[in-house]
């Protein structure tokens, strides 16, 4: 009995083991592919449009809404010290800094992560990965590599969307509608926000994010299992997974950038 | 013997493979001559798929040799594998089209893949091949507007768009409609003649196949069973495959999957 349950184990830690070396080289050959993908622009160009395109309306309408609660939070206490003037640097770096990468990546997990695993997932469920091998066609150069970079190159850009949303709506709340100066609202800002230290750092927390989430996402619909349900199952492994390396990243990320 | 039967295009040498501690193919030894249409038939599970991918180099063998013209196609690298895939064609069980594209661009797929063609010379091989199968008319279709028998032959089309050597059928027949069947049967005879094929088909459509065959294969226990002209297969007094081309439910392959007795699985022996 204790034999079994002990080689069980033993069993589960190398199957462990072998799918974190599998999902390593998987990586380093999205990275290595790099060239083949730029050379190929019109499949990556595709997957940009349907990555990103499609995920602003998602990503702006939340910005907009953080903003909005943020600058409502925020006036709350701020006035209790009659320092309203800094909502708009508070709104600002709250967003830059954390909220955008942060909720960006969960939303963008949500949103185009899944859509990549069940794609990835169901084509696989129909031959038709296996189908291009037997055509002497790599299906990681021309499926998962594509949309690797197209999700590592679209984060960014819809993070820095999401944090410029989201000052949109902060300032919507704060000034017109709670009397804070705008004057204030801005030149707090401008005074506050450094572009190297604070945005600059939002950008690469965008990449790395690009990266898990991608990565996640792609890794978890070519390993899913080809039935109904092994793609249901891939699918949710892939936002639970990515949430968790969102966050866990984020808090190595910003531990690294803005110091202990 | 001719010439092409004396170097056969494909060979199994002891080939073993299976899944932990099952064995699906078990010391297989077989020739699939050159320039005919070869069947092989088996049971449901019985290594039939197993032996075309292993003939792909989408799996490799436990143990044995699978060679394709003369190179052991599991000890082949990534590169190799693929010029040696470049050779061969498959057609997969529901035609693995991609769906995201229409029956012209999946056609073209392997052409703007593998070739440097202009777009002018990949529009008229796509249509010539498309016509060869009967759908030059249907290549602005999507793959979910068509039938199944219809997607068959797309597939098929794109299959032999890069003029192969070697076409693998898995299942061709499996799930069509009488005249979609006998179409396709029809064409894999054809296009093995016109274009000088050598052609391995994996059924258990025993009718059909039989039909168009040059050569048949019946796998059993991992191993042949019996092999020969279709006549010959017919007339084996292999108890077998005589149970599997006649479709009767005893013989030596039961009805029932192996169970506890009767009386043990209703509680019907330890009652006093």
């Amino acid at each position: 009995m204790t034999h079994k349950a002990l080689s069980q184990i033993g069993l589960s830690v190398r199957l462990w083991l072998a799918s974190l070396g599998y999902g390593a080289r998987l990586l380093l050959r999205l990275f290595v592919l790099l060239p083949t993908v730029l050379r190929r622009y019109t499949l990556l160009r595709d997957q940009i449009h349907f990555l990103g395109n499609y995920s602003l309306a998602i990503i702006g309408v939340s910005g907009l809404f953080v903003g909005f609660v943020l600058a409502l939070q925020g006036y709350y206490i701020l006035n209790q010290f009659g320092s309203t003037e800094v909502l708009g640097l508070l709104v600002a770096l709250s967003l830059i800094r954390e909220l955008g990468p942060v909720i960006g990546a969960l939303l963008f997990a949500g949103r185009a992560g899944t859509s990549l695993t069940a794609e990835i997932g169901l084509m696989k469920a129909g031959e038709q990965l296996s189908a291009m091998e037997m055509m002497a066609v790599d299906p990681v150069a021309r499926i998962l590599a594509p949309r690797f970079w197209a999700g590592v190159i679209v984060l960014p850009v819809l993070v820095t969307v999401f944090s410029a949303v989201g000052i949109l709506g902060g300032w919507l709340v704060g000034v017109p509608l709670l009397g804070v100066d705008g004057a204030a609202y801005w030149g707090q800002m401008q005074g506050g926000v450094d572009v190297w230290a604070d945005v600059g750092n939002s950008l690469v927390k965008g990449l790395v994010f690009g990266v898990a989430v991608t990565f996640i996402a792609l890794l978890q619909g070519y390993l899913a299992t080809p039935t109904p349900e092994g793609v249901a199952r891939a699918t949710t492994r892939t936002v639970v997974m990515a949430s968790l390396a969102v966050l866990g990243l984020d808090f190595v990320l910003t531990a690294l950038m803005f110091g202990v | 013997m001719s010439p092409a039967a004396e170097h056969p295009l494909v060979q199994f040498h002891a080939v073993r493979f299976g899944y932990a501690e099952r064995p699906i193919l078990d010391g297989l030894t077989l020739a699939l001559p050159r320039g005919r249409v070869t069947a092989v038939l088996g049971a449901s599970g019985g290594g039939k798929t197993t032996l075309l991918r292993l003939i792909g180099g989408q799996q490799r063998a436990q143990s044995g040799q699978v060679l394709f013209d003369g190179q052991e196609v599991g000890a082949l690298g990534n590169e190799a594998l693929y010029a040696v895939r470049r050779r061969m064609g498959m057609l997969f069980q529901f035609g693995a089209l991609f769906t995201d594209l229409n029956v012209f661009d999946n056609v073209a797929f392997p052409l703007r893949e593998q070739t440097r063609l202009s777009e002018a010379l990949i529009r008229d091989i796509v249509l010539m091949k498309l016509d060869a199968v009967g759908l030059r008319g249907a290549r602005a279709l999507m793959p979910s507007e068509i039938s199944g028998g219809m997607a068959r032959r797309v597939a098929l089309a794109r299959a032999i768009a890069l003029d192969p050597e070697l076409v693998l059928y898995d299942e061709p027949f499996a799930g069509l409609d009488p005249i979609s069947l006998g179409t396709i049967a029809r064409l894999v005879r054809q296009l093995n003649d016109a274009m000088g094929l050598t052609s391995i088909l994996v059924s258990h459509d025993v009718h059909e196949t039989l039909a168009i065959a040059d050569h048949v294969v019946v796998l059993a226990n991992g191993r042949v069973a019996a092999q020969g002209s279709p006549q010959q297969v017919r007339q084996s007094s292999d108890p077998l495959v005589h149970q599997f081309i006649h479709a009767e439910p005893e013989g030596p392959v039961h009805f029932h999957y192996p169970a506890a007795s009767v009386a043990d699985d209703y509680g019907l022996g330890a009652r006093p």
